[in-house]
């Protein structure tokens, strides 16, 4: 417990010495040089506004800018300077940066956005289909002013939230009658961002070089961005000691040597930066199995769980116990005013009693079929010590290992098993990300939705209100009684909290000063060497 | 009218002829084999972006042609793979032959490479190892053998990349080539060499003592043969005796290992490719697997079932070669 306190201490802490602008001042800026970033996995398309994904960010970002990008002081404009909300909230008017060219020469207009918003945001985009489905139209009055039309009212502070992640305009001019999703600049992307795409070698590495004519006078300070496909996780680590790469971001690396690198004065390791990439691990349940059905077991499975003792061993002391469906990076809208379950076993296995499921003669109460998510080890170890903590209160767990494709489908598809767990992403706003966990109704077979037959008229009408209420104060509001009831009722168990954590070389400057550093454009990133 | 042919020719154009269906069958049941898998590609997809909503995974699979009963995807895949078309790749967003054409070339020279040394040396060693048969150079060699033989590829790698990369910085950790290096010529040449040094250790240590071993013993049980002693008798040197009785006798069933291995290095070595992160072919089939890439993987089963034909033939031939009793029919 002490040395988990501790460890996101010096985090945050680290986190204020290095936001400070006194940081950059006290050494002289380095210009040039390249930056060699770690990534784990390959991806499919490098176009933004196609995918909303920070594997596609983690690279896309730096050469695709997005409307609004978000900093420790709050929203900051990118390529819109301002935006409102008229007072119906059915109008929202961005007005965008002037004299922004695209890396091809052309220039950046509302043109764009428009395109890029009906076309892509409304139409392709994961995340963005359902948040823009009442997007009517995107008028542009002159060539630096956009306005979004909307059939029902949209909150201002939900779209502002959104526009980091899902917010990059692409250029109107390459992609307008073309088929955009077989558009050669998908992987090979034209944006305005301070990196121009060089190339990408498929299965090695992806280029980017410095844009001379950025709009930002004096930026960017590298010469080139690197980004390294490294599948083995001890052979990222054994990179980033050799010196071949300056960062792994999103726990790249194994936990055990998150721990080692962060004992070696030459990185820096922690969760700063991830701030906007909270996810939580979490215990799902299938309501669809009976005794799963009775709260009282849920609610002693939770009471089961030591929440301290997992966020020790298995990670490390970088995260803290979840609290419901919002987590404590979500600003106004969380609230830790919430029913929380101690770790209990003698109070657990009261509760299963109680519910009518005694130890049998086989010295179980009853089997549960766990099915644990690919995403990485320590979901993995997650389920382990779920199993473990299980069978302290007599329950029987029998772990189901699958790959991505066989956990997507038997989860969210078949719907067959008892319990799973994985990790899912919080995206700045409930509205576009938590949500679809405990909202009923989702069509069947579609990832990250509640799969888990439970379904609650209250909750669905407590949501959907959320969604389209204006007021920034009600809506906290409202997410809390939200939060409260979903910690009383326990549709899921969201267990964990807790960033990515990343491994950075010192000799990285500005690293980690937005909090979605990943994502973001990096501009003022320079490399001291 | 074909008894004018030569009988090499008569017997090639019959092994050809049973490799067809051969082919056709690896085809049909791998195919069928994958998708026996859970899940297809827009599932391995939604997995990486972390969620998708339901219109837009429709509208994927409608476009992979994933909607499809799967017998009208195996004869569409069957048609288009009649006219040498390998299809498009999903994951790469390109021609699945041009994806498999940019592995080829790394895989074949780590392949080649490691096979080759491990080939010469592994087959020398035995061979010195069962002419001394007991003595220290023997134990010697055959600890060593054995040491590699049970080491695993990827605690090699992994203790190779420690010692030689981060502890003495003397190679790079891994990839084929400085990236943002920009070399040309002779330097290109130098730095792919440098890449390439421990992934070909690595592999060829372990592939070494495969024929070391099986060298050893083939040689002993050759040496005691009737026509050994026999040529012994007859006053053949010891030298003599070794390189044209023994060795051409001992040699067959290390041919055998060969010709299986080699029919086997297109596949690569996924352990080694993916801890060096070399892009070779063993990476791709398993990162395809991985994701689901239907046409990809069938590409690389394709290529190598091809091979493994070719092998297999040029094996036989070899066999007669060196022992004029084996006859082609």
């Amino acid at each position: 417990m002490k040395k988990r306190l501790s460890r996101l201490g010096l985090a945050f802490v680290g986190a204020a010495a290095l936001g400070a602008p006194i940081a950059t001042n006290a050494q002289e800026v380095k210009t040039g040089g390249t930056a060699i970033i770690h990534m784990i996995s390959e991806q499919r398309t490098l176009n933004p506004a196609l995918r909303a994904s920070t594997g596609v960010y983690n690279i896309s970002g730096k050469i695709v800018e997005p409307l609004i990008d978000k900093s420790y002081d709050g929203y900051e404009p990118v390529l819109a300077t301002d935006w409102s909300s008229s007072e119906d909230g059915l109008a929202i008017t961005v007005n965008l940066r002037e004299g922004v060219k695209w890396h091809d020469g052309e220039d950046f207009t509302c043109e764009d956005v428009s395109f890029t918003a009906m076309n892509m945001w409304k139409e392709l985009l994961n995340y963005s289909s359902a948040l823009q489905s009442n997007l009517e139209s995107v008028d542009c009055p002159d060539p630096h002013t956009a306005v979004f039309n909307y059939s029902k009212p949209m909150p201002l502070e939900l779209f502002v939230a959104a526009m980091p992640d899902l917010g990059h305009p692409m250029p109107k001019h390459l992609y307008e009658g073309t088929d955009i999703l077989k558009n050669e600049l998908n992987t090979a992307p034209i944006g305005t961002g301070p990196f121009k795409f060089v190339e990408y070698e498929r299965g090695q590495y992806v280029m980017a070089v410095k844009n001379e004519d950025y709009w930002r006078e004096g930026y960017p300070y590298l010469d080139r961005i690197v980004w390294r496909f490294i599948k083995d996780k001890s052979a990222a680590a054994a990179a980033l000691e050799a010196g071949e790469v300056h960062e792994s971001g999103f726990i790249g690396v194994s936990m055990a040597d998150v721990e080692r690198l962060s004992e070696d004065d030459r990185f820096d390791v922690g969760t700063k930066g991830y701030e906007n990439n909270v996810a939580h691990s979490t215990v799902e349940f299938n309501h669809r199995n009976p005794i799963l059905a009775d709260l009282k077991v849920r609610q002693a499975i939770y009471h089961g769980l030591d929440i301290d003792y997992a966020i020790d061993t298995i990670m490390r002391g970088f995260a803290k116990p979840g609290r419901g469906p919002v987590p404590s990076a979500g600003g106004a809208n969380y609230t830790d005013d919430v029913k929380t379950y101690d770790y209990d076993p003698e109070l657990a296995k009261e509760m299963l009693d109680e519910a009518g499921y005694p130890v049998k003669d086989d010295g179980f109460r009853f089997k549960l079929r766990h099915r644990p998510a690919p995403w990485g080890e320590y979901t993995q170890l997650w389920a382990e010590y779920f199993a473990q903590a299980m069978k302290e209160i007599d329950i029987d767990v029998e772990i189901l290992t699958n790959d991505a494709p066989g956990f997507l489908n038997g989860v969210y598809r078949d719907h067959d098993f008892d319990t799973a767990n994985g990790w899912h992403q919080f995206r700045s706003d409930p509205a576009v990300s938590t949500m679809v966990w405990l909202r009923s109704g989702q069509p069947n077979g579609t990832p990250w939705t509640n799969q888990f037959g439970w379904q609650s008229d209250e909750m669905d009408q407590m949501i959907d209100d959320a969604a389209s209420e204006l007021d920034p104060d009600k809506r906290a509001e409202m997410y809390h009684e939200i939060q409260k009831k979903a910690m009383e009722e326990l549709p899921v168990i969201f267990a964990i909290e807790h960033p990515f954590i990343s491994v950075t070389s010192k000799k990285l400057k500005n690293h980690h000063n937005t909090p979605r550093w990943n994502s973001s454009s990096w501009y003022d990133l320079w490399l001291d060497e | 009218m074909k008894l004018a042919l030569p009988p090499i020719l008569i017997y090639s154009l019959r092994r050809l002829a049973q490799a067809i269906p051969v082919i056709i069958l690896i085809m049909v049941g791998t195919f069928l084999l994958l998708k026996l898998a859970p899940g297809d590609t827009v599932d391995a997809l939604v997995g990486d972006m972390g969620g998708a909503d339901a219109q837009f995974i429709e509208r994927l699979r409608v476009e992979y042609g994933l909607d499809q009963p799967v017998w009208v995807q195996l004869w569409r895949y069957m048609e288009k793979l009649a006219t040498f078309d390998l299809g498009w790749s999903f994951v790469y967003e390109q021609p699945v032959a041009t994806v498999l054409m940019d592995r080829l070339g790394t895989t074949l020279l780590l392949m080649a490479t490691s096979l080759s040394i491990a080939f010469t040396v592994g087959v020398a060693l035995g061979a010195i190892a069962a002419r001394r048969a007991y003595s220290l150079t023997d134990n010697v060699i055959s600890t060593l053998g054995l040491i590699f033989y049970a080491t695993p590829s990827f605690f090699l790698s992994l203790m190779m990349m420690l010692l030689f990369s981060v502890k003495l910085g003397w190679l790079p950790v891994g990839g084929i080539k400085t990236i943002a290096g920009f070399y040309t010529g002779w330097d290109h040449v130098w730095d792919v060499a440098l890449h390439l040094i421990m992934p070909t250790a690595a592999l060829s240590l372990i592939y070494l003592s495969f024929y070391l071993r099986l060298m050893r013993s083939s040689v002993l049980q050759v040496a005691d043969l009737d026509f050994v002693r026999t040529a012994r008798a007859k006053g053949a040197g010891e030298t003599r005796l070794m390189f044209h009785h023994i060795m051409r006798n001992a040699l067959l069933p290390v041919v055998t290992l060969f010709g299986l291995q080699f029919s086997t290095v297109l596949g690569g070595s996924v352990v080694v490719e993916t801890i060096f992160t070399l892009p070779g072919l063993g990476q791709l089939a398993y990162q395809s697997v991985i994701q689901r890439d239907m046409n990809t993987l069938m590409g690389i089963i394709f290529l190598c079932s091809i091979i493994v034909v070719v092998v297999n033939f040029l094996t036989d031939l070899l066999y007669a070669r060196l022992d004029s009793r084996i006859e082609l029919a």
